[in-house]
């Protein structure tokens, strides 16, 4: 086996093919062992959001599940790269939430059209802040942004969980945790722009974010500045780069991006600040962002496939009794193929025996 | 796929696109009923009983009935749209069980107006929507009566979720009792904020033992205070959601058990009969939605007769667990002699009871 | 009722050594892989997998001795899954630890569907003669289960080969700068996965702890975020065995305190409190930043000989 100097284009394109055709056996088998058809339980994750009976519903579905994934990922794709490991865009989505929600809610009942723009910066400032402490405490204190970052999760959730128990609680909701539901506040609703197509504000900002990433990386001198840091970090401080600050800017905009995913959340599809409102999107996010190999292209594709396999799963579990562990599993097993195949872009097998190097 | 098929899902788009309501779609004669769960079955309390319910509808219609189940459904967008998919699916009937199902539950029965729907624990309520919930304060005042009659340390501890109605109800409920049956009993109380974490709740419970109570209530659903209070040794504990049978006769005296099996099995036939209506359920000890788990030897037969006979006064209507006189916390009147609390306090409640020294975190 | 005498420090400091054992023993584990040059992010995944053997096999033949050997077989078999991908397909470790952490998750619920409301066999407690009567000292240190001290010898038995052994010599090589260690003529793949297996072990023993002693019962997702407390703490630690040991305490020292501070009825905000174990780990790492202990040079690069 040995490197090959340029990834092949030709595997690149093939091998997550291969990757999914190679999960379909292993997840068939996995589901026959359960005593499911396994063909049919296969055809139910793949098929079924995009073609089957009610792919009308689930297509638009599609995009509400993607959108926050690929919006976060593309944050945080920008720091892997220049190897600032932020794991916590979790707790920043939440903050996002909390401040995007909270001018929302403040606002109320007034009817104005300033409110939602005001929305989503409170929101974008709120994930930013967020993802900035463990940015200052680095360049501060030295302090790593993995351990600093993970425990703002958890201080985020138990913030979310005051805020629905205390202050954001609905005044008019029975005493029950849970703000009042934006949905039903025009102003502040991130409604779907075009009824039904789950094209809501967060779909635009995604977009906007992977078109903004691309350019960024390729374009702009800032994009080159954090490739080269995440390869050659000597190289780039010669080069004029202040690793620091790089990483503050890192931490601040995926922050930021996690915080727009969650006001863009918590204003459109979720509707209220709840004790549960956070599912797991950022950290699906970190694997979405490798899974699209830190590339915005890659990465939309990663968010939309790995929204399929949610759908899927969800259908396949109601519809032939899968329990939501095998579907755990079978998403498990999906990503371990995905990564493995890699090997087959940036290396390839050699029959001949290569020349002892040691 | 059929020309027939492609035909409605065809309406069923134009339907959907313009907002407008869709038909249930009843492709034979067996009554489809959907559960959405919040949590994984195996989590052995909550979500457990409900399946079991869910179990014994399958049991009791065979192959009238076919059931379909999601579980681990968080709230917002994906319940909404697992909602969504069991209706287009064809279900006839959707029990949703968690109170944060509520607006999804709304909005999605207001586009399949033929689908029936039951909410558990919410308020809100539309003619294809129910809401059914327990009264699980019921089972508390038990607890209660029992555990002012063991304490010797006049010590008892709650382990309590999230400061919620629900769970501020039961806190009342067993306090009133306990005082009642022991005037010298004080509550300490921990707040885990958290739905689940066993872990956790074993921390919760040994604190408390430390802290000298020797009765430990929970209104968390894993067995770890149970085994905490077994390691302490001479710790009374109670059963939550299930049984826990397998920490009888003692620590584990009683317990307070969700019963859904009637309720979902009555639901079930009403929609098969076509005699389902709307309605708002908050049934208790009674019609039996919530069961007292068997009381044993480790309780003085003395007590044990109290505690039965209180269920039944409690069952038979004749009495009721909020009954004046009561105050509440900060002295302020709540309840004059003889006068019983009216649903609607009861399901907001959101103050505690006069005795109690503590704080509802806010 | 503010009642601070109520709160016992012998028997606090008792329940701390218990409810820290988890972390401890995972992190421990996962401190040797990160000190080899890989990052895995599956130690939730391998806890709660090591969780559900524990619990299988101790319920099965009443042994929660053997429960607990199982237990860090089980874990150790996921970590090969893990070390199959980023040794030999040299996949990226940090995707690979996530999705391994989604497909423990799956597997243990698979496993654990009949285990659901059973009681597993006792582990005894050692109640430690003469040693175990010491005032204070004794019901701290000497009356617990042999998984505590276990724990204890194993973050020992960590610290000193790291530091002394040649074994370790080799593993810190390997973690340091892996193509140096390769052209010293070190097997660098073989190294990392042992400690990867390592790592698995010692997160099952950190799962089956929870399963058969903390809680003891088996839940889905009973784990609930102990394997990422375990991970954080091994950066808490600067990839040094001892502040493991520090952090696990400090960590489990702050829930378990202000559990009791509620009990107590200190009138402090409950939400505050219960943000405290994470808010206090992070300002201690700030108050102990003096310290610029850095992670191993070559922690989670992809190795591979041609290069």
């Amino acid at each position: 086996m040995e490197k090959r100097p340029q990834p092949s284009r030709r595997w690149l394109y093939l091998s997550p093919l291969l990757a999914v055709v190679v999960t379909m056996l292993a997840g068939g088998a996995l589901f026959a062992a359960l005593g499911k058809n396994p063909v049919e339980a296969i055809a139910t994750i793949f098929w079924e959001p995009l073609f089957g009976e009610f792919a009308f519903y689930y297509r638009p579905q599609l995009l509400v599940k993607g959108a926050p994934l690929v919006l976060i990922a593309i944050g945080l794709s920008l720091g892997f790269r220049a190897g600032v490991w932020n794991i916590g865009a979790e707790g920043q989505y939440i903050i996002g939430a909390l401040a995007g929600a909270g001018v929302g809610l403040a606002f109320f009942p007034l009817d104005a059209w300033f409110i939602f723009p005001l929305m989503v910066i409170a929101g974008a400032l709120g994930g930013l802040a967020w993802g900035m402490i463990p940015g200052l405490l680095k360049l501060r204190f030295g302090t790593n942004e993995i351990l600093v970052s993970l425990m703002l999760v958890y201080v985020a959730e138990k913030l979310l969980a005051a805020m629905a128990l205390g202050p954001m609680k609905n005044p008019e909701g029975m005493g029950f945790p849970g703000s009042r539901n934006l949905q039903q506040y025009p102003s502040a609703h991130n409604a779907d722009l075009i009824a039904d197509t789950g094209m809501h504000w967060g779909v635009v900002a995604a977009l906007i974010a992977v078109i903004f990433a691309y350019i960024l990386l390729g374009r702009h001198v800032l994009g080159y500045q954090i490739r080269l840091t995440g390869q050659a970090p000597r190289a780039a401080r010669f080069a004029g780069v202040n690793p620091a600050r790089l990483a503050l800017f890192c931490l601040g905009i995926s922050g930021a991006l996690a915080g727009l995913a969650g006001m863009f959340e918590v204003s459109g599809p979720a509707g209220q600040v709840s004790i549960d409102f956070n599912v797991g999107y950022g950290f699906t996010a970190i694997i979405v962002a490798f899974l699209g190999r830190l590339h915005p292209f890659g990465i939309a594709l990663a968010g939309l496939l790995m929204a399929l396999t949610y759908i899927g799963g969800e259908i396949a579990q109601s519809n032939l009794g899968l329990p939501s562990a095998a579907i755990q599993m079978f998403q498990g097993m999906l990503l371990f193929f995905l990564l493995a195949v890699d090997l087959l872009t940036n290396y390839r097998l050699r029959l001949t025996p290569r020349p002892e190097t040691a | 796929m059929t020309l027939k098929t492609i035909l409605t899902g065809a309406t069923v788009a134009l339907g959907l696109a313009a907002g407008a309501v869709i038909p249930a779609q009843a492709q034979d004669d067996k009554t489809k009923v959907g559960f959405i769960y919040v949590g994984p079955i195996g989590d052995g309390g909550w979500t457990y009983e409900h399946n079991e319910g869910r179990l014994a509808v399958e049991e009791h219609f065979g192959d009238q009935v076919e059931t379909v189940y999601q579980e681990s459904v968080p709230e917002g967008a994906d319940a909404t749209r697992a909602i969504t998919q069991m209706a287009l699916n064809g279900a006839d009937l959707i029990f949703t069980t968690s109170f944060g199902y509520m607006d999804a539950t709304l909005a999605v029965a207001e586009k399949f107006p033929d689908v029936k729907f039951e909410h558990a624990t919410g308020y809100k309520t539309a003619p294809n929507l129910s809401t059914y919930s327990a009264r699980f304060y019921e089972g508390r005042a038990i607890q209660g009566h029992i555990a002012g009659k063991m304490t010797e340390s006049n010590i008892v501890g709650y382990i309590a979720s999230y400061p919620i109605p629900e769970v501020i109800r039961g806190i009342n409920a067993a306090f009133i009792h306990a005082r009642k049956a022991n005037p010298e009993v004080e509550f300490k109380i921990i707040w885990a904020y958290t739905w689940f974490d066993p872990a956790k709740e074993a921390d919760a419970a040994t604190a408390l033992i430390e802290q000298g109570a020797d009765v430990i209530l929970q209104h968390t659903d894993s067995t770890a205070p149970q085994a905490a209070a077994e390691k302490a040794g001479g710790v009374v504990t109670f059963g939550q959601a299930s049984d826990m049978a397998e920490y009888k006769p003692f620590p584990r005296v009683s317990s307070i058990i969700d019963d859904w099996k009637p309720y979902y099995i009555a639901r079930t036939q009403a929609v098969i009969d076509g005699t389902w209506e709307s309605h708002q359920v908050w049934d208790g000890i009674g019609p039996g939605m919530v069961a007292i788990g068997e009381i044993t030897d480790a309780v003085p037969a003395e007590v044990k007769q109290e505690a039965l006979a209180l269920k039944d006064a409690i069952a038979s209507g004749e009495y009721h667990p909020f009954t004046g006189p009561l105050k509440k916390q900060d002295g302020s009147d709540w309840l004059a002699e003889g006068e019983t609390a009216d649903d609607g306090t009861l399901l907001g409640m959101d103050f505690y009871v006069e005795g109690l020294d503590a704080d509802i975190p806010q | 009722m503010m009642d601070l005498s109520s709160i016992s420090p012998i028997l606090l400091l008792a329940s701390i050594m218990a409810a820290s054992t988890p972390i401890l023993l995972a992190a421990i584990g996962e401190l040797v892989v990160e000190r080899a040059g890989v990052l895995n992010l599956g130690v939730e995944g391998m806890m709660i997998t090591g969780a559900i053997c524990g619990f299988a096999i101790a319920v099965n033949t009443g042994s929660p001795a053997l429960g607990f050997l199982v237990a860090a077989l089980g874990g150790a078999g996921l970590s090969l899954l893990f070390a199959l991908l980023t040794q030999v397909a040299l996949a990226n470790q940090v995707a690979s630890g996530l999705a391994l952490t989604l497909f423990g998750l799956g597997l243990s619920a698979l496993l654990g569907q009949g285990y659901v409301g059973i009681k597993p066999p006792p582990t005894p407690r050692l109640d430690i003669p003469v040693l175990g009567d010491i005032p204070f000292l004794g019901p701290v240190l000497f009356s617990h289960d042999l998984m505590v001290y276990l724990a204890l010898a194993l973050v020992t038995a960590v610290w000193a080969g790291l530091k002394y052994s040649r074994a370790g010599l080799v593993l810190r090589a390997v973690g340091e700068n892996h193509d140096a260690a390769h052209a010293l003529g070190y097997k660098v793949v073989r190294v990392r996965v042992l400690a990867i297996a390592f790592g698995g072990a010692c997160a099952g023993l950190g799962g089956a702890y929870l399963s058969l002693v903390r809680v003891p019962q088996w839940t889905e997702g009973m784990t609930a975020g102990a394997g990422w407390i375990a991970l954080a703490l091994v950066v808490f630690a600067s990839w040094k065995a001892g502040r493991v040991l520090l952090g696990a305490w400090l960590f489990g020292g702050v829930s378990v305190l202000q559990l009791n501070l509620q009990a107590a009825g200190v009138a402090l905000p409950v939400e505050y409190l219960s943000m405290s174990p994470y808010l206090i780990t992070i300002l201690v790492l700030v108050i102990m930043s003096a310290d610029r202990s850095r992670a191993p040079a070559s922690l989670a690069r992809i190795f591979h000989a041609s290069q």
